[in-house]
């Protein structure tokens, strides 16, 4: 199949890759761009665990043709965070015990960061709502719902346990 | 509890910093020079007689570098379970015969993953099409279709186990009561997906990268159906995303496809599964026909207890013949009666090959279980916290099925959600609200904290663990225990750095590399903390001593007087009087000519059953709509025992995924078939619970001190699931007077019985 040269504005630098034309973002991030904290988990957009921040929306890159996200400026979990420093959600899902085999977890995150953005305080109800497109089949999502609610306020305290 | 420095404290996980930037590799991140994709070719038929194979178009197609068929093998068999020939009967691609839609047949290596798909559709294979069974019932008749020609009547397993006399204790009991029950066929749905990267060198070496659970048995069953040596068989377990026992056969057919085409190639080769692979062929839990017979006495002692189970087994036996003894020996958790009988029969059908998943035949019997024991109550008249209390294992008893019950926080789990809960006045009072109807339900269990026997013939500890120490005061762990996002990882550290006084970040873990790391069952059986940690925890005190020795000879002190604390080894009492330490070890290299400082544990499981038992309490709180059969589940309040959690925060983790999962199979997780097709291979489609679904969780710790496990501590990870099934169906009779005994409890079948309940002399009210 003929490639065809664009250009992919990922985490802030612009890059010239040769693609298919139905290369997926998600192949194109992953295999072009050696960006593999994006994953592939179900390929059809019914999991989530390949969610990238496309113009600072939350998108499925499984579905996603890379030739569509030429032009758009995408974020990728490498690019929440610069250097050592990480963004407050992926400090708060550390800090919460939120992540257990991480398989879901850069997903997850992106779909957080994308509503914490949109919204200031989200009650329970819309955290989960957010992340409802998101599977997760090691925690329940209990300790993800309270590490995106201790970030969104900021606060860093854990839940207070009984027993 | 005692005055621990990282022991018992909520740690974030050693892993999570790398795992929420993606920087953590697993199988399917890794790449090498010149790497193939690989594809696995499947039946499309349930049962049929290979006649023919040609692979010379799909050869020829460019891009193609190997294709292979069970011809290009040495048609060994294989099986997890190796300790018997006749659990064996698996070739890893078809020889002669398929025996399930999924079955592999084929396999290509090429340089693309279009071409590879295109190759699969060229492998041209005639089939003689065999009648095929798909009910464990049929499949039983004589006139069925044999599978195998080893299992007349398709019976793969059979077990039967008898204590005491039944007969004589039915006798003895006020209340006999007989129910039969059926779950379903669910999968874990874990959210990696299967992968292997396959490699050789020159002198005839492989080295394996694969999602596995467990890595000496991927080691032991290539080595078997390749024909090599398995110390020339190298297995590396890179990030693993989730497994929950669909990762734990040993050797999936993607492991040896990988190795054969990359060696036919002479390329390394890589094959991911796609998540309909891993939903129409990948391994699940056992559909279970569960006939139960309890005789209880007036005050609800269990006397007795009878069970028939029919396990569908699918095509091969899989971990299916273990599944048939558990589902029996599990109902003799967490109470305690004298007379029990169990039969167990595992069938064989031409069905995707059914294995172990999360609880392993526990869920199964311990809904039949609870809802039984729910029933019995409202018979008698009694609470059903009352008859756990009074049935209850306690520490010093012998279940009937032989597990020794060194250490139970049973009864004050149940005491202590029953009063938090304020279960009595809940159960009995009629909560009702429009359409809507409230209540709430008791689930019990108990687990082992690992299975006490290897799977295959081998001289090995069930668990070892080497540590050597680092000039810098760095302490690296070697162990083949496999963290596959449970958090063994940080828990073993933890046990080190508080052995020798040191802190998480200066223990340096490799988990697992079977050329590197020494011998371990794997993950599966809740086995990993109570083993891997005793290792770890005998490896660590090994090297405490030998440090200790050196340092007392520099101190001028005895031993047994010095304590290691904060990366400082001092005098018990004179804090000043100390060394580092990292000054320590090139102390010891200092005395040894220069040899490093290394230690190795290992354990195996004193009893043969297992070391030692969980045990828990759920009660859950639920709403159930009247007009559409919706149920949600609004709060589940657990008191769990597995001793002194090594890390809270983690434990906490493993009960709340249980209980989404065990919500997940109670309420909606079906995989449906027809004629062998699984028809609804998607998570969609599956319908694994959603964030949106999850209950208030609260959870109480009832610590205690185990005897056997590291530092008191015992099993969470599967026993957690268990209690979650009967809960919600028990609290779904509080709510509506419905008593369900088929899983999944689904709208459609509730609002079948609500309307049998309300015309009951309606038949089928379908």
């Amino acid at each position: 199949m003929k490639k065809t040269l664009i250009e992919l504005n990922v985490n802030g630098e612009v890059h010239e890759i040769a693609i298919k034309p139905n290369d997926t973002l998600l192949e194109a991030l992953r295999e072009k761009l050696n960006l593999i904290g994006t994953k592939e988990a179900c390929s059809v957009g019914e999991c989530g665990a390949c969610t990238v921040l496309m113009n600072g929306r939350p998108v499925l890159s499984c579905l996603a043709l890379a030739i569509d996200a030429a032009g758009a400026k995408i974020i990728t979990i490498e690019g929440l965070s610069g250097g050592e420093t990480l963004d407050l959600v992926q400090e708060s899902f550390i800090e919460h015990g939120a992540v257990q085999c991480g398989f879901c977890t850069p997903g997850m995150i992106l779909t957080a960061r994308e509503l914490l953005e949109r919204k200031e305080g989200p009650s329970l109800e819309e955290i989960r709502e957010a992340i409802s497109g998101n599977f997760c089949r090691c925690t329940g999502y209990t300790k993800i719902i309270e590490a995106i609610q201790a970030a969104s306020t900021g606060q860093g305290s854990r839940r207070k346990v009984q027993g | 509890m005692k005055n621990y420095q990282v022991i018992g404290k909520r740690l974030p996980r050693i892993d999570a910093r790398d795992k929420v930037r993606g920087r953590a590799l697993y199988t399917d991140d890794l790449q090498l020079p010149g790497m193939l994709c690989g594809m696995v070719l499947r039946s499309h038929l349930p049962h049929a007689r290979i006649l023919r194979m040609d692979t010379s178009r799909a050869m020829g197609l460019p891009g193609v570098k190997a294709v292979v068929t069970g011809e290009d093998t040495l048609k060994r068999k294989y099986g997890v379970i190796s300790r018997s020939s006749k659990y064996m009967d698996e070739f890893p691609l078809a020889v002669d015969k398929v025996r399930f839609i999924g079955d592999e047949v084929a396999a290509v290596a090429a340089t693309d993953p279009d071409v590879a798909m295109e190759a699969l559709e060229l492998i041209e294979v005639d089939y003689e099409e065999l009648p095929a069974v798909f009910g464990a019932e049929e499949a039983q008749k004589p006139d069925a279709p044999q599978i195998h020609d080893h299992a007349p009547g398709n019976i793969s397993r059979e077990f039967h186990m008898t204590q005491g006399d039944v007969e004589k204790g039915f006798q003895e009991s006020d209340l006999v009561r007989e129910d039969t029950f059926t779950t379903q066929s669910a999968i874990h749905a874990y959210l990696e997906p299967h992968a292997a990267l396959a490699t050789w060198d020159l002198k005839g070496n492989l080295t394996l990268y694969t999602s596995t659970q467990t890595p000496y048995y991927v080691q032991q069953h290539l080595a078997l159906t390749l024909g090599v040596n398995p110390d020339a068989v190298r297995v590396i377990k890179p990030f693993v995303g989730g497994g929950f026992g669909g990762k734990s056969d040993g050797m999936a057919a993607l492991d040896f496809c990988a190795a054969l085409l990359s060696k036919e190639a002479g390329r390394p080769v890589k094959i991911v599964y796609s998540r309909d692979e891993e939903f129409a062929a990948g391994r699940r839990k056992h559909p279970v026909t569960i006939t139960m017979k309890t005789g209880v006495k007036r005050d609800g002692t269990i006397v007795a207890r009878q069970c028939k189970a029919i396990l569908d087994g699918g095509a091969y036996c899989s971990l299916g013949p273990l599944t048939t003894v558990l589902v029996g020996t599990f109902q003799t958790l967490p109470y305690r009666f004298e007379h029990f009988q169990y039969d167990g029969y595992r069938v064989y059908t031409n069905k995707p090959p059914c294995g172990a998943m999360r609880g392993h035949g526990g869920p199964q019997a311990h809904f039949a279980q609870d809802v039984q024991m729910d029933i019995i109550a409202e018979e008698l008249g009694i609470d059903a916290v009352e008859m756990a209390m009074k049935n209850g294992l306690r520490t010093g008893d012998r279940s009937a099925a032989g597990f020794n019950i060194i250490s139970s926080g049973f009864l004050e789990c149940v005491e202590k959600v029953s009063a938090e809960t304020g279960f009595k006045e809940k159960s009995q009072s009629k909560r009702t609200g429009g359409k809507k109807a409230y209540g709430i339900g008791l689930g019990c269990g108990g687990f082992p904290s690992g299975a006490g026997f290897y799977f295959s013939k081998t001289t090995a500890a069930h668990s070892s663990v080497i540590i050597k120490a680092g000039e810098g005061g760095g302490i690296s762990v070697l162990t083949g225990a496999s963290d596959i996002g449970q958090g063994s990882d940080s828990v073993i550290s933890q046990i080190v750095a508080e052995v020798l006084g040191l802190r998480l970040e200066d223990i340096h873990i490799t988990s697992a590399d079977t050329e590197i790391t020494p011998p371990d069952m794997g993950t599966y059986s809740s086995r990993v903390t109570v083993a891997a940690g005793n290792a770890a925890l005998k490896a660590a005190l090994e090297a405490k001593k030998v440090i200790f020795q050196v340092v007392a000879q520099k101190l001028e002190a005895n031993p047994a007087d010095l304590v290691a604390k904060d990366r400082e080894i001092f005098v018990k009492g004179s804090p000043e009087i100390c060394v580092s330490f990292a000054e320590a070890i090139n102390l010891y290299q200092t005395m040894h000519q220069g040899a490093p400082l290394v230690a190795r544990g290992s354990y195996s499981s004193p009893d043969k059953l297992s070391p030692t038992y969980s045990f828990g309490a759920y009660v859950a709180e639920v709403e159930l709509d009247l007009r559409t059969g919706e149920v949600t589940v609004l709060k589940v309040t657990v008191g769990h025992d597995c001793g002194q959690p090594l890390n809270p925060m983690s434990v906490e983790g493993q009960i709340e995924g249980c209980i989404a999962m065990g919500m997940g199979y109670t309420l909606q997780e079906n995989l449906v078939s027809e004629e062998g097709q699984t028809l609804n291979p998607s998570l969609l489609g599956y319908r694994p619970p959603t964030a949106g679904q999850v209950p208030e969780i609260v959870i109480y710790h009832i610590i205690g001190e185990d005897p056997e496990g590291p530092f008191g501590a015992k099993e969470t990870g599967e026993g957690s699931l268990d209690p979650v099934a009967p809960a919600i169906a028990n609290a779904i009779y509080n709510a509506a007077g419905v008593r369900m005994k088929d899983l999944p409890i689904t709208p459609e079948r509730l609002v079948r019985e609500l309307k049998k309940k309300e015309r009951p002399h309606e038949k089928n009210a379908h």
